[in-house]
């Protein structure tokens, strides 16, 4: 009963932050209708700008969160402004030429942090990594414990944003109607920009909240991507309180199945769910709770 | 097709000789490689590219025929030719099954779901061990040492897929998978059956990779799950066959085929050992960068965008100029 409620808690804490990496993804999936295929190439990156703040400038990995995120928005909205809305004009065959698009950002992505950093396994080694405290019986890994806590905060934050301020409701008013939203002024343009901006800043916190808990590798983009794919599905495409909800599930589901199933099976339990989501719940958890 | 019939005897003849006028193995090897990934990546256009349903999990299939072969030896103890005749109608069954879950989905969530099966196949191909060997993968011995007859076999196999994807869009069903493609609402409407029409392609599609994976095993003669049933290896690469010759045309991806083993090989030797070594790794780079330049600047691929290369290259006033291509 302890092993069970322990692989549960530390399910749920992982599960924030896989929540976090969803929320980025269903963001750009809900106003651009594209699935972001660089997802967790872009979460790669932040990994290694806070790998590089941690190792040459001594910062905390915690402090990096101001580094990484304004960097990956910048890049974000860059690989949106540059490469992906050109694309809008052009007339192909492929109506999935965007996501092939970002298909082959992410390959540029990781290969060039191959070219810098080669293939090697890095981590980085924190005071307090292996720290636990703990509550009845329970231990709490405290990196762990941290990430959950900023990644709820990022998320509260993120909800105030869409919720109150002018532009967050742009936003959501150009996912719901993209013309609709031009007819009523919006800068449609200006908002893919931002919220693959935006996305792209949150997948980078999730990297830099992971780090000190995870080793990084220029391929591990690919798994997260599939697993923030995997989130939103679960959650329901396009759906921010889907994507929370999917990232726990995610989580829990996994560290279930890697304590009692295999662990080698552990990235193989999030395709399962996948499928099974597909065949029994197309639409996800949105379907459900209709948020 | 018809349009420059001696244009193909030529080609044809040029490929049939090829053995007697290339002595080298190396150059062998290679073509026999691009022969192949035209049988995989014209199959891949007749879904993608004919049918509009992205696949980014070719390699389940690919893997699939390549494991057939390689099981018919490790398990009923047979000959792994027995691949070729096994292979294309295991991967059709998986294709069937595959099938009935993804086209569920549309548009983009096809394609993502198809990579989930990739990498399920592919992780159960590591777990399963009693069964696929799991990472040792499956060893077998080569039947031939010389290459020229696994370079007739790859030969035969392109020449049947491109003909058999060319007379099946000639067909009454090619007109439905083109109809789909275009618009599967308004298809649905006129009468066609989507989920039936979309399985037919799919499954000749799965049945050419599951028949191209099973030559791979007798060629190759060694398979593991990160080789046959890789995401990057088999199945972006049999979409940049695709996209780079041209989806939707019958010439583009076996001309796409050519262009990516070529390059591949090209960077995997450092330019044939002119340049320096790091250029070797830089292969997979040049990949993407390609991808992100022909979706950006030429969005039908080589075959598709001919008309505009050919006014870029020569600057003429092409009076038939036409964005087009044979899209048929």
């Amino acid at each position: 009963m302890e092993m069970f409620i322990q692989t549960l808690v530390s399910g749920i804490l992982i599960g924030g932050i896989y929540a976090l990496i969803g929320i980025g993804m269903t963001l750009i999936m809900g106003v651009m209708k594209i699935i972001n295929l660089a997802h967790g190439q872009l979460m790669m990156v932040a990994m290694y700008i806070t790998f590089v703040c941690h190792q040459y400038l001594g910062l905390d990995p915690y402090f990096a969160l101001f580094i990484a995120m304004p960097c990956l928005f910048v890049l974000g909205a860059a690989i949106q402004k540059y490469l992906l809305n050109p694309l809008l004009k052009v007339d192909s065959i492929l109506p999935e030429n965007q996501v092939l698009m970002t298909v082959g950002i992410g390959m540029v992505l990781t290969e060039v942090m191959r070219f810098i950093f080669h293939s090697d396994y890095r981590s980085i080694e924190t005071g307090y990594s292996s720290t636990a405290f703990y509550l009845g019986g329970i231990s709490f890994n405290l990196p762990m414990f941290v990430a959950f806590g900023i990644a709820l905060l990022l998320t509260l934050g993120l909800f105030l944003f869409l919720l109150k301020t002018d532009v967050g409701k742009s936003v959501r008013a150009t996912a719901q109607n993209m013309d609709a939203a031009m007819i009523l002024g919006i800068n449609a343009h200006w908002i893919t920009i931002l919220t693959y901006g935006l996305g792209s800043a949150l997948v980078a916190a999730a990297g830099t909240l992971l780090l000190p808990i995870y080793y990084l590798f220029p391929d591990i983009g690919g798994p997260f991507t599939l697993k923030a794919f995997v989130i939103t599905m679960l959650g329901g495409m396009g759906s921010t309180v889907g994507a929370i909800v999917g990232g726990v599930v995610l989580g829990v589901a996994e560290s279930l199945g890697a304590t009692y199933i295999a662990m080698s099976l552990k990235d193989a339990v999030a395709m399962v769910i996948f499928l099974l989501v597909l065949i029994f719940l197309p639409g996800g958890l949105k379907k459900l709770t209709k948020v | 097709m018809n349009s420059r019939p001696w244009v193909l005897g030529i080609i044809g003849l040029l490929l049939l000789a090829f053995p007697f006028l290339v002595p080298s193995d190396y150059y062998r090897h290679i073509l026999i490689i691009s022969l192949m990934w035209v049988v995989i990546g014209s199959s891949w256009n007749l879904l993608a590219g004919y049918t509009g349903q992205v696949s980014f999990g070719h390699a389940v299939f690919f893997g699939t025929g390549a494991y057939t072969a390689g099981l018919c030896v490790t398990k009923l103890g047979i000959s792994a030719w027995w691949g070729l005749v096994l292979g294309g109608p295991v991967a059709l069954l998986v294709g069937l099954v595959i099938g009935w879950i993804c086209f569920r989905l549309r548009g983009p969530y096809f394609a993502l779901a198809t990579i989930a099966v990739g990498e399920i196949f592919r992780l159960v191909a590591i777990a399963w061990r009693d069964f696929t060997e799991g990472m040792e993968g499956i060893l077998i011995i080569q039947t031939y040492r010389s290459k020229v007859p696994y370079y007739y076999l790859a030969l035969l196999l392109a020449a049947g897929c491109i003909l058999a994807i060319h007379l099946v869009m000639r067909s009454k069903w090619g007109y439905y998978f083109v109809a789909i493609r275009e618009d599967q609402d308004v298809a649905e409407a006129i009468g066609i059956s989507t989920f039936r029409y979309k399985s037919l392609s799919l499954m000749i599609s799965s049945f050419f990779t599951g028949v191209a994976g099973a030559f791979y095993m007798n060629y190759m003669a060694f398979i593991d799950p990160h080789v046959v049933f890789s995401l990057h290896d088999v199945s972006i690469m049999a979409i940049l066959v695709g996209i780079i010759g041209g989806v939707g045309t019958l010439w583009g991806p076996p001309l796409g085929a050519l262009v990516m083993v070529w390059l591949q090989e090209t960077f995997r030797s450092s330019f044939f050992g002119l340049l320096p070594r790091w250029v070797s790794e830089a292969h997979v780079l040049v990949f993407g960068l390609l991808v992100i330049f022909v979706i950006r600047y030429l969005a039908n691929g080589i075959v598709g965008d001919w008309a505009h290369i050919k006014q870029l290259i020569f600057r003429s006033k092409a009076a038939s100029f036409s964005t087009g291509g044979d899209r048929s």
